[in-house]
């Protein structure tokens, strides 16, 4: 009893001090230059939120809010859709080629992107999609496939296949089969892939900002990072977009932080 | 007697055949297998091709080369102390991460009334974006002796200025993200210790230590696994935390592979060299995450 009290408060203490950049974070975004160069360490004293509507103009926050958005739940769809077929397919298939295929898909988690990087920005030119969300949705539905595949493949293959039969044997085809009753099975893995690749697509940074940056559909992360590199000795201002920018994620993250946890702990990586 | 046995098992497979259920069709891994081949296949072969050319990224002109662009690399200084800095880093994030990772899993695991909240704390910042994170701890980081760390500790580190010490600072910082990550893995592999396991440890007159080391810890090897692998992988393609913070600088002291063939690449011009420097990191890369697949497919069979 006594132990665990000496441990709890151990832990609290390292709690606070892990969260010194994130009071650093708050604290100087809620204050005016001359306070921060007054006292950078102490409490805003009085707390000014006048970086904040600053910050959310001058940075577009609000228009990458939406593009992010777009491209992040758009690419999951895309990833659920496509990945969940073919996993379905490559589970149940008895060919070699099929197993054939599954293993070129897997080949995708080796490979880091980095290999394709430029080929791939010269095809997407090419294709007139530089600049745009179909470009982005695109890049993260192939580049996220062999992760989504290998996730749902190695569910379904758990998953008695007398489901999918006794559907099949009241006429049902494949396709009904595997919408009406193998797909609300795989809802455990689904959140799986959904919580590990929308941290992985809202958070990507490299892509977006070789193939938007400049062109008005910038995400979250890129409109942030233009918008330090225009005002990079305000730090109030700085930082009141830091706070904006990471705020809708960890929103997201209290709301459902025993999913978020739980498939991060799985020990996957999106 | 022939003719009817046939005429009975005539019915009878085709009885079978209609109800028994046939692998699903080609058509549900199409669109996968075409947008997979289109984003990631074509690209990664092209890239390898790439490497053994001088191309320059516009236009067809191109010769082959060789290993031209590898024996570049090899004189190359920045390019060189790039793989060193990344080695370095991966290695340094790895031990200290997971370190770190484990001990606030084995605080936390412990029956705390504060457990709950102290998990969402420390996982946090692994959901923001790590160039968000790079920015915050860039002013964290500054040399001012009166604010972030230095007025915190009372230092006057110039703590990414000094080349002697700014990559350990990257460090610092990714370990300071993502140490929560690897913290959610030693506790999911905690969580997997039966409790009985230390009853019987304790009744044997086994002491915390020992209890750790020859319960807990053995027990702990799929986490420890886990956890190693994504690290090394991380901080190999490590690149927009130090993009944001030093962007390779001061001068070549915090440069990356990934820092290095980006600016080849966009700022360069230099195609083919980039692509050559890609083709190592991915190499480093694919001999990890080999491991890594071949661990987990191991695991699936053991389930």
């Amino acid at each position: 009893m006594r132990r665990t009290f000496l441990l709890e408060i151990v832990m609290i203490a390292v709690a606070v001090a892990f969260l010194f950049p994130v009071y650093t974070l708050v604290s100087l975004s809620l204050k005016d230059p001359a306070q921060i160069s007054q006292s950078p360490l102490a409490l805003p004293a009085p707390p000014t939120f006048a970086n904040f509507t600053e910050a959310w103009t001058a940075a577009a926050l609000g228009p990458s809010l939406v593009n992010s958005t777009v491209i992040t739940v758009v690419s999951l769809v895309a990833l659920i859709a496509l990945g969940s077929f073919a996993s379905y397919f490559l589970a149940r298939v008895r060919t070699r080629l099929g197993y054939g295929l599954y293993v070129l898909f897997l080949l995708g988690i080796v490979l880091p992107f980095q290999l394709g990087m430029i080929p791939l920005y010269g095809l997407v030119n090419d294709l007139g999609l530089i600049g745009t969300h179909t470009g982005m949705i695109l890049f993260y539905t192939g580049i996220q496939l062999p992760f989504t595949v290998f996730l749902y493949t190695g569910f379904i293959r758990a998953l008695p296949r007398e489901y999918a039969a006794a559907a099949q044997i009241d006429g049902a085809s494949h396709f009904v089969a595997f919408t009406r009753v193998v797909f609300p099975l795989l809802r455990p893995i689904t959140g799986t892939v959904l919580i590990l690749n929308a941290v992985f697509i809202w958070n990507d940074f490299f892509t977006p900002l070789v193939y938007l940056g400049g062109s008005g559909y910038e995400t979250v992360p890129v409109s942030v990072f233009a918008f330090v590199g225009q005002y990079v000795s305000q730090h109030g201002l700085v930082f009141a977009g830091l706070v904006l920018g990471a705020v809708p994620i960890v929103l997201v993250f209290l709301a459902l932080q025993r999913y978020v946890i739980k498939g991060f702990a799985s020990g996957l990586k999106g | 007697m022939t003719p009817l046995t046939a005429s009975r098992a005539r019915p009878a497979r085709a009885s079978r055949r209609r109800f028994s259920v046939t692998s699903p069709p080609w058509l549900f891994a199409a669109p996968a297998l075409v947008v997979y081949a289109v984003v990631v296949l074509y690209p990664a072969v092209s890239g390898v091709v790439y490497a053994f050319t001088d191309w320059s990224g516009i236009g067809e002109d191109m010769s082959f080369v060789g290993l031209a662009q590898f024996r570049t690399l090899l004189g190359d200084e920045q390019a060189m102390g790039s793989i060193g800095n990344t080695l370095l880093l991966t290695v340094t994030i790895v031990v200290v991460q997971n370190a770190v990772g484990l001990l606030l899993a084995l605080g936390v695991h412990a029956r705390l009334k504060s457990r709950a909240l102290l998990r969402v704390v420390f996982f946090a910042p692994v959901v923001v974006s790590p160039v968000m994170v790079a920015f915050l701890w860039k002013y964290i980081y500054n040399p001012d002796p009166s604010s972030g760390l230095n007025g915190l500790l009372g230092l006057r580190v110039d703590w990414l200025g000094d080349p002697s010490v700014a990559l350990w600072s990257i460090a610092g910082m990714v370990v300071w993200q993502y140490a929560g990550y690897s913290m959610v893995i030693f506790l999911a592999g905690l969580e997997g210790v039966a409790p009985e396991l230390h009853e019987a440890a304790m009744i044997d007159g086994a002491g915390t230590w020992q209890r750790f080391r020859y319960v807990t810890w053995p027990l702990l090897a799929p986490a420890v696994t886990i956890n190693v692998m994504l690290s090394t992988i991380g901080g190999l393609k490590l690149f927009d935390q130090v993009f944001a913070a030093t962007n390779g600088g001061p001068g070549y002291a915090t440069e990356t592979l990934s820092t290095v063939l980006y600016k080849q690449a966009f700022v360069f011009g230099k195609y083919g060299y980039s692509t050559a420097i890609a083709l190592v990191l991915a190499l480093f890369v694919a001999a990890v995450s080999l491991v890594q697949v071949y661990y987990f497919r191991n695991r699936e069979v053991a389930a």
